[in-house]
């Protein structure tokens, strides 16, 4: 049996031209490593802490009081006629694991730098495994938005079916920025002071403090080529039926996600070749 | 089967680009100015970390440097290959080639067969987790899959003896234990094609020895072996042939005798004197360049191959080409394993000690006493460089003389009449012992201060 193996495994190694694409068998003969590192990341994150998987909550849930008492208090900003807390916690789950992603997947290889210039495997699996990783945390805010749902009396619409959608649309996104930064702080380790500040500015670009019917009807499709305008008001259509469901914007979202998901992988599939000898 | 090939390596070459020198400041101003273009000079530098112009493959940049250059071999299916050479000569590039980890800039290799590589021990092992979970994870990156490492996990835990703490974070194990887990879960792989680097070189010598045996089963289980090793003894134990490579070139290929007493015994690559004809070629900048090194013995004799009791001077000359700055030549002592036995500078001699060195030529000359290095192969590192707010190196040269220092098995070495091997320690200083019988209640008294100096406020 093995010497039918021998004879079938054969790798040739030479300095490789031309675009690559994601090679999806070489990443399922890998899945098992992609679990223990996803799995790593999970039990990693919250090792030594007290308060453990509550973070997941708190985090968004303090954004919500601040913004709640600044944003909705003082400065009376609109919330689509229902109370600012839930508002603006809807968009903070879905904002904080897509910010927490791209800056742990940006920083990654970096992290991982002994394991790259080490051991061969497949590399997208690092900037893709604290994509992944994050959506515990983004499953657990989520319960909690669910509660206070119960809470506000707030009924999802009919669209809550789309949810699953959205969140795909969300690691989709999340996961081509991911690819695109990790890449790209390989070399220029620029990227690592860069993406705290990208963060924020994306956030101010995003509906979160604010909701998309404040920018005027006819900006709104350019608005939503930021692909997270479609994630976070597809959210709040859907569970907390703010406006009817925004599916145009949401279509141009996914389909600026899609394009960055795919110029992402190319990317670092063309710089992979580079990371263990610039690392 | 048919074709016995497993490994088939042609013209296989790796070009690595490293830092070309900076020039240094000169005033204020050029520093700010230097601050200000900066990110314009950074840019361009790190756009050609991964960029080779084609027309630069025909060969030599003075920034980049083959690692390795055309290389070609063959391996049949139960070798056990050893990779000897010194530090720089390309054994780790060449295993990192194989083993997928980058990628070759001309050339190819062929590999058939499931492969693995041990090119550290612990790879990927996270503090954080526990035993329990590092086996998992280190060996799903090892390449296993999970139903293999769960069928080993016993097997695993009871060749590491680490049972008891299976369910502690590694970060609270001792660094023998972490060794032994780690080389534990290495240990179980079962590829057709392993490369090893190095490992041996870690942990005590129960440790290596039980490391050796393991490796010894695997080599004996007529699976291929890469094996790239600086310990002689375990590459003649081991391997079935032995290619020495040479500055990223292959220079021999033979059975392990021959070859580990041709690299040993003739003293392969030992360099008793290197001069320097051409000033502009030297290795330095243009503020100081060598002209000239040697390794001498007492009677100041050139000479490449010491008795462990011989004074060993190591003397380098240089021409200051620029006067003005505060110069510090240091060395430093690498043994056959490639690690630092100790570094020594000239700032021990007060007569040139934070001087301005005007131009001209000097020599450097730095004794070792005898009765203090161990026995093996050592290899001396040259850099001058300038002291100051900024340090600035002028000249960095590996390699600078390379000696042998050789054993003794009479009563007059620092061996005594020992007869066993004698090689672990970075230096074999003779050092003063007495033994003699003891009366049961001998208790010295205990004094304050630094022992053996007195404190001067006391009269």
């Amino acid at each position: 049996m093995k010497k039918t193996s021998v004879s079938t495994h054969k790798i040739t190694i030479q300095a490789q031209k031309g675009w690559r694409l994601i090679d999806f068998e070489e990443l399922k003969q890998y899945r098992d490593l992609f679990y223990f590192l996803v799995s790593r990341d999970i039990k990693v994150k919250y090792k030594q802490t007290v308060l453990g998987g509550l973070w997941a909550v708190i985090q968004p849930f303090f954004a919500m009081l601040v913004f709640s008492l600044f944003f909705g208090k003082l400065a009376k900003m609109p919330s689509d006629g229902i109370p600012y807390p839930i508002f603006s916690y809807t968009a903070m789950v879905a904002w904080i694991y897509f910010a927490g992603s791209i800056s742990s997947a940006g920083n990654s290889l970096i992290g991982e730098s002994n394991l790259i210039s080490k051991i061969y495997f497949p590399r997208l699996i690092i900037p893709l495994s604290p994509v992944l990783a994050g959506l515990l945390d983004f499953t657990i805010a989520f319960m909690v938005l669910i509660g206070m749902m119960f809470y506000f009396h707030i009924h999802p619409t009919i669209m809550i079916l789309f949810v699953p959608f959205l969140v795909v649309l969300m690691m989709l996104t999340a996961s081509g920025v991911g690819m695109f930064l990790a890449a790209l702080n390989a070399k220029y380790r620029d990227i690592r002071y860069t993406i705290p500040f990208i963060v924020q500015l994306w956030m101010f670009a995003s509906p979160i403090v604010y909701p998309a019917s404040m920018i005027p009807e006819k900006y709104r499709l350019v608005y939503a080529l930021n692909p997270m305008v479609g994630v976070i008001e597809g959210f709040r259509s859907a569970l907390l039926g703010t406006v009817s469901f925004p599916a145009r914007m949401i279509l141009i979202s996914t389909l600026v996600s899609a394009i960055l998901f795919v110029m992402g992988a190319f990317y670092f599939k063309q710089m992979e070749r580079h990371f263990a000898d610039i690392i | 089967m048919m074709n016995n090939t497993v490994i088939k390596v042609e013209n296989l070459s790796k070009r690595y680009r490293i830092g070309a020198k900076e020039a240094g400041y000169r005033t204020f101003r050029e520093a700010i100015i230097d601050a200000i273009t900066a990110p314009v000079r950074n840019l361009s530098k790190l756009k050609k970390l991964t960029k080779f112009k084609d027309n630069e493959v025909a060969r030599d940049e003075d920034d980049t440097i083959w690692a390795l250059n055309n290389v070609s071999f063959e391996v049949n299916k139960g070798d056990v290959l050893g990779v000897i050479g010194r530090n720089g000569a390309g054994k780790s590039t060449l295993l990192k080639i194989f083993s997928r980890i980058t990628e070759p800039t001309t050339g190819f290799a062929e590999i058939h067969g499931r492969l693995s590589s041990l090119l550290e021990v612990g790879t990927g092992f996270h503090p954080e987790l526990t035993g329990r979970e590092n086996i998992l994870l280190n060996g799903a990156i090892l390449g296993m899959r999970k139903k293999e490492i769960e069928e080993k996990f016993d097997e695993i835990v009871k060749f590491s003896e680490i049972k008891k703490f299976l369910d502690t974070p590694v970060k609270r194990y001792s660094s023998g234990m972490y060794m032994r887990l780690a080389f534990s879960v290495a240990a179980h792989l079962e590829p057709e094609i392993l490369l090893i680097d190095e490992v041996l070189a870690v942990g005590d010598v129960p440790f290596q020895k039980k490391c050796l045996g393991k490796m010894g089963d695997i080599a004996k289980g007529g699976r291929t072996v890469l094996f790239v090793s600086h310990n002689m003894q375990a590459i003649q134990k081991l391997c079935t042939r032995v290619i020495i490579l040479h500055e990223g070139k292959m220079l021999m290929d033979g059975p392990p005798d021959k070859v580990v007493s041709k690299y040993l015994g003739e003293g392969m690559g030992l360099k008793d004197e290197e001069i320097w004809q051409n000033i502009d070629s030297a290795p330095g900048d243009n503020v100081v360049r060598l002209t000239a090194a040697r390794v001498l013995d007492q009677n100041e004799k050139k000479c490449a191959n010491f008795d462990v009791r011989d004074s060993v001077s190591v003397e380098v000359e240089y021409n200051v080409l620029e006067g003005g700055h505060r110069l510090h030549t240091h060395f430093s002592f690498f043994n056959e394993m490639g690690h630092v036995i100790f570094v020594s500078k000239d700032n021990l001699d007060s007569s040139w000690r934070d001087t301005v060195y005007p131009t001209g030529h000097y020599r450097a000359v730095c004794r070792v006493p005898g009765d203090f290095l161990n026995e093996g192969e050592i290899s001396v590192y040259c850099a001058i460089t300038t002291v100051g707010a900024r340090n600035l190196g002028h000249v960095s040269k590996q390699d600078l003389v390379i000696f042998k220092v050789a054993d003794r098995m009479d009563l007059s070495g620092v061996r005594g009449n020992y007869p066993l091997g004698w090689d672990s320690g970075g230096v074999r200083p003779r050092l003063s012992w007495t033994v003699e019988k003891a009366s049961p209640s001998s208790v010295i008294p205990a004094e304050a201060g630094i022992c053996g100096y007195e404190e001067k406020e006391r009269g």
